[in-house]
């Protein structure tokens, strides 16, 4: 079920990078040269609102809520980029050219390397106030969530099927009501799916960004996060405990209120029409489903937004049709926008390459390259491991219907749980048995990541069809012929699906996770993580700004060369519908 | 009133319409020089077979596309978008599965500002006359295909318009389905029970025309061309088995295989476009061989009259008449006046041996069909004895659209395959000499 919806900005267009993709990036790293070049101009150090944090059991349900409505409002602008930005590219072919490949390259930048960044512009925005800390941090969150649920929107508005559009267009329906009508109704499945997905990982981003350093400036948010930070800080290994605790409380209750309701909400939206299928039960739907004073209460909402939903909000003009006339402008405004696309591309291209070299050197570009190097192994090693264990765990799970009704579940909440909040355990646990950090902090990767194998696994196996298990047991193949001819092709599509999504977070992770901290002891892994990590602490932002660049381009690069061809042979091969 | 009622409803003049091509350049014509008129009280069925530009033909009356020339005028005014005083039934019902049955037919009505109250009282009124009483509430989902397409004139006749379009109604529905639903649709039209003045629908089955229509405009193919009309005098209800229904069946069928004089030299007239560009329809080896086996069996004997074949097996012009061309583009067999006729070939393809067929229909195969013919020699020309598959796709799309583009070259790797022409990889998109071994 999942495979379907998973949105990859690459996985649609051409394999190796074109010059679209170098105007987005040079565009992108030239915005955020320019919030450097921006914040460095204000007063220094910055005017950061010191919120006292207690580490007494008593505010973590405080902290809990805190957290959990940064969250929301995180969700909520991402639901409002996501309205906008992929409507607007799926409806005009001309910004659809820069959109999608901006979108693509943001989505393989590990926004956590530059949460300095958005620190420093936001509290300048804000000087002194909580509110500028508090945007960052929404920002943060903002970021790790909004592109794939653009790119799902953009991906459903661009195929909605021939037939449907024609009715609408037969119907009359206007633009708004063509838009909540049918398109977004028709998004829904796909918006939903990775609107959870995007929330599972946005705990982590949360807990990273509520308490964090920017060379001298300490910014502190009143949230689950900053508790565990203090914690470490204070070595209190018993307030982790009680961190974790509550996180754990935390995705119990938007698991069961929110994840599991939504999935059985969006059901209602697929458009294949076969009745009968499997459906995804949620006691919160039932419980609103039979009581009144509950259904009563949505009843207005709904009733409300059914009544927007069918104004027509005409526009004032209507774009008149002549296809002769209208040629020559189209291709005029083409050129143009190209044009200036071209040359916006090429003077933010000349920008980064200003700025990097006059604060860098050749030996430091090799030595990032070096590092990136290091941490894709990682990647790549990790992965294999994890694959290696949890694809047999998954098949023998999937392929026993009970068993994997109780375990789906339990994996996705488990992917949903913040990692990081455990990183102090490992912590303490290299420190005592004087572990080699090179290869013990890089466990900490794949922790968070590694559920996603397994769900998707499980949920394969789980729809691999009956007549070819029977087929392959009438004809006696058994052992190492079945795993390698019968079920591994089977859950091979969920298995990318769920493996690229475990990549995608663990290089963000790997930030977070190469350089880690109890107490005012450190331990770091050599690595692009905790050379941006350190960079990070130090205030460094020209290191920053090229950790983050050349692990882009590594992770651009990374998803285009296995991932994409990996995706489109499953898509082709061993798609079993 | 009299002057209206002799008025035609809806006229369509000279109305041209082009492919596009991969490369977004005005290809073939898919309608040439198309004029028809509409006029009250009658329902005019659109027969031909795929590719005979009928559906798009369809859309540009209901005002979905645009002709590349000529107008639509409805009542004297020109159709430039869709308008009210048509409402359209789609083949595959094409319902909002997220709506209920009642909320789909709404929609139509709220999109158009009715009042909530007289919007649900007319929606009501619609589903009770076309026999969904009691499925208001259920979502399109848990309807039988019968059951949505009911869903599907529902919404069409809830808005009053002058005229239905339908495209091809029935033809996803099974038999029986398909029949109940054309019973009932004739019921409440010759009852006059549906507001509507007028019909015109999109059909490939010739039965189904002769059963419902007062009046048929055959589409000749490549391009699209009303190539005769023809009017059906009988009384409702029509007996299938009535020695005048039968007859004018089989006029149709001849009308439609009647042979083309070729337009121009090297033109094959049966499938667009020329040469190395010829648009192939997507028709599998195992079609093929079924239907030489068929003709040459002891029912036909050779030589077989197309409604006794589609009879024998159950197939529709659309399934019919594709793979039939191909036999005749081969040189396997010939058609002409509702007649399909084995060739020589045709005949010794049917009695020989598995080895024998296939080196016979590769022969065949580079012979007749000039893509085919142009793959194995560029295959020979090179050292590698491999080509990619793109080259030929590119190629192709200089002539077609990117979906007949692909379509033809797949019929062409199945046929190349089982000719052994040529192998193909999938995995690596190439064409080669090589046999996997």
């Amino acid at each position: 079920m999942s495979s379907r919806f998973v949105a990859f900005a690459s996985l649609g267009r051409k394999a190796l990078p074109n010059q679209f993709d170098v105007i987005a990036l040079a565009v992108i790293f030239a915005g955020f040269i320019a919030i450097v070049h921006g914040t460095r101009g204000m007063i220094l150090p910055l005017q950061a609102p010191q919120s006292t944090i207690s580490l007494a059991y008593a505010n973590l349900p405080y902290y809990a809520l805190r957290t959990t409505l940064r969250m929301f409002a995180a969700i909520f602008f991402s639901l409002l980029f996501t309205f906008t930005y992929a409507t607007w590219a799926a409806k005009s072919r001309r910004a659809e050219r820069f959109l999608i490949p901006i979108l693509d390259v943001l989505q393989s930048v590990p926004i956590l390397g530059f949460l300095s960044f958005t620190v420093t512009f936001f509290l300048g925005l804000f000087p002194g106030s909580t509110l500028g800390a508090e945007c960052a941090a929404i920002f943060a969150i903002f970021t790790s969530q909004a592109w794939n649920m653009a790119f799902s929107f953009y991906q459903s508005l661009r195929n909605v099927p021939r037939e449907l559009n024609e009715v609408a267009n037969s119907l009359l329906l206007s633009p708004w009501q063509r838009f909540w009508q049918l398109e977004t109704p028709y998004a829904m499945p796909g918006l939903i799916w990775n609107t959870m997905m995007s929330m599972s990982g946005g705990w982590f981003f949360v807990v990273a960004s509520e308490a964090i350093s920017v060379g001298d400036t300490t910014v502190n948010l009143p949230g689950v996060g900053s508790y565990l930070a203090l914690a470490i800080d204070q070595r209190r290994i018993d307030a982790v405990v009680a961190a974790i605790l509550t996180m754990l409380a935390v995705i119990i209750a938007y698991d069961q209120l929110l994840f599991r309701p939504l999935v059985t909400f969006g059901a209602r939206f697929r458009v294949e029409l076969s009745g009968g299928e499997h459906e995804e039960k949620s006691w919160v739907i039932q419980l609103f489903r039979r009581t009144y004073l509950l259904r009563a209460l949505i009843a207005v909402p709904a009733q409300l937004f059914k009544r927007l939903a069918l104004l027509r909000l005409e526009l004032p003009f209507h774009p008149e049709l002549s296809a002769e006339a209208n040629r020559w402008r189209e291709r005029i405004l083409d050129a143009l926008s190209s044009g200036i696309g071209l040359l916006a591309g090429a003077w933010a291209l000349w920008l980064v390459y200003r700025y990097v070299s006059t604060h860098l050197t050749f030996a430091e570009l090799g030595q990032a390259v070096w590092l990136t190097s290091i941490t894709m192994l990682r990647v790549i090693a990790l992965i294999l491991l994890a694959s290696l264990i949890w694809v047999p765990v998954g098949v023998i799970i999937g392929l026993n219907s009970r068993l994997a009704e109780k375990i789906q579940p339990l994996a996705q909440f488990l992917a949903a749980f913040p990692a990081n909040v455990l990183f102090p355990i490992a912590v303490v646990l290299i420190v005592r048995f004087s572990l080699n950090p090179d290869i013990w902090l890089s466990f900490l990767i794949i922790f968070g990541t590694q559920w996603y194998i397994l769900f998707n696994v499980v949920g394969g196996a789980s729809a691999f069809p009956n007549d070819l298990r029977e087929a392959a047991a009438s004809f006696r193949v058994y052992g190492l012929d079945w795993w390698l001819m019968v079920i591994l092709p089977g859950v091979f599509p969920y298995y990318v699906t769920g493996a690229l999504t475990a990549s995608g977070g663990s290089w963000n992770a790997a930030i977070v996770a190469e350089y880690v901290k109890w107490g005012n002891q450190t331990v770091s892994a050599h690595g692009i993580g905790s050379y941006i990590a350190s960079a990070t602490a130090a205030g460094d932002y020209p290191r920053i700004v090229l950790g983050v660049a050349v692990m882009s381009v590594f992770v651009i690069f990374f998803n285009r060369i296995l991932w994409r061809p990996m995706s489109r042979f499953a898509e082709r091969r061993t798609r079993l519908d | 009133m009299l002057e209206t009622r002799l008025k035609p409803l809806l006229e369509v003049k000279d109305v041209c319409q082009s492919y596009l091509t991969g490369s977004g350049e005005t290809g073939a014509l898919v309608l040439d020089h198309v004029s028809l008129t509409l006029k009250e009280g009658e329902i005019v069925g659109l027969l031909g077979r795929s590719g005979s530009g009928k559906s798009s033909l369809l859309r540009i009356i209901s005002g979905l596309a645009k002709p590349t020339s000529g107008e639509v005028t409805f009542r004297g005014e020109p159709v430039r978008g869709p308008f009210e005083a048509v409402a359209m039934v789609f083949q595959s019902a094409a319902l909002f599965p997220w709506l209920s049955v009642l909320a789909n037919v709404e929609l139509g009505l709220r999109a158009k500002k009715v009042v909530e109250q007289e919007a649900r009282t007319r929606a009501l009124k619609a589903i009770d006359l076309i026999g969904l009483d009691g499925f208001e509430s259920a979502f399109p989902k848990e309807l039988s295909g019968g059951m949505r397409q009911r869903v599907g004139f529902a919404r069409a006749l809830v808005v009053n318009p002058q005229i239905l379009l339908m495209d091809e109604p029935f033809s996803a529905l099974d038999v029986l389905t398909a029949e109940t639903l054309r019973t009932d649709l004739l019921d409440l039209w010759v009852e006059g029970r549906m507001p509507i003045k007028s019909i015109l629908m999109v059909t490939h089955n010739i039965e189904e025309a002769v059963l419902m229509c007062n009046r048929i405009l055959v589409l000749s193919s490549n391009p699209g061309r009303i190539s005769a009309e023809i009017q059906v005098n009988l009384q409702h209800p029509r007996n299938r088995l009535g020695p005048e229904f039968r007859q004018l069946v089989d006029r149709i069928y001849a009308l439609m295989t009647r042979r083309k004089e070729p337009t121009y030299a090297g033109r094959e007239g049966t499938f667009p476009g020329v040469g190395v560009g010829m648009a192939l329809p997507e028709v599998s080896m195992e079609t093929l061989a079924g239907l030489i086996e068929t003709i040459a069996g002891p029912s036909f004997k050779g030589r077989a009259d197309l409604p006794a074949l589609a009879d024998e097996t159950a197939m529709a012009v659309d399934d019919l008449f594709p793979p039939a061309e191909t036999l005749q583009l081969l040189r396997f067999a010939e058609i002409e006046e509702g007649d399909i006729k084995l060739t020589p070939d045709g005949l010794r393809f049917a009695e020989a041996e598995v080895d024998v067929r296939k080196k016979l229909f590769g022969e065949h195969l580079v012979a007749y069909v000039p893509l085919a013919a142009r793959i194995r020699a560029v295959l020979d020309d090179r050292p590698s004895h491999a080509a990619r598959k793109a080259r030929f796709l590119e190629e192709l799309e200089d002539y077609m659209s990117d979906d007949y583009a692909e379509q033809t070259l797949k019929s062409v790797i199945d046929w190349g395959r089982y000719g052994e022409l040529f192998a193909y990889d999938e995995t690596t998109e190439t064409f080669s000499l090589e046999n996997p071994t």
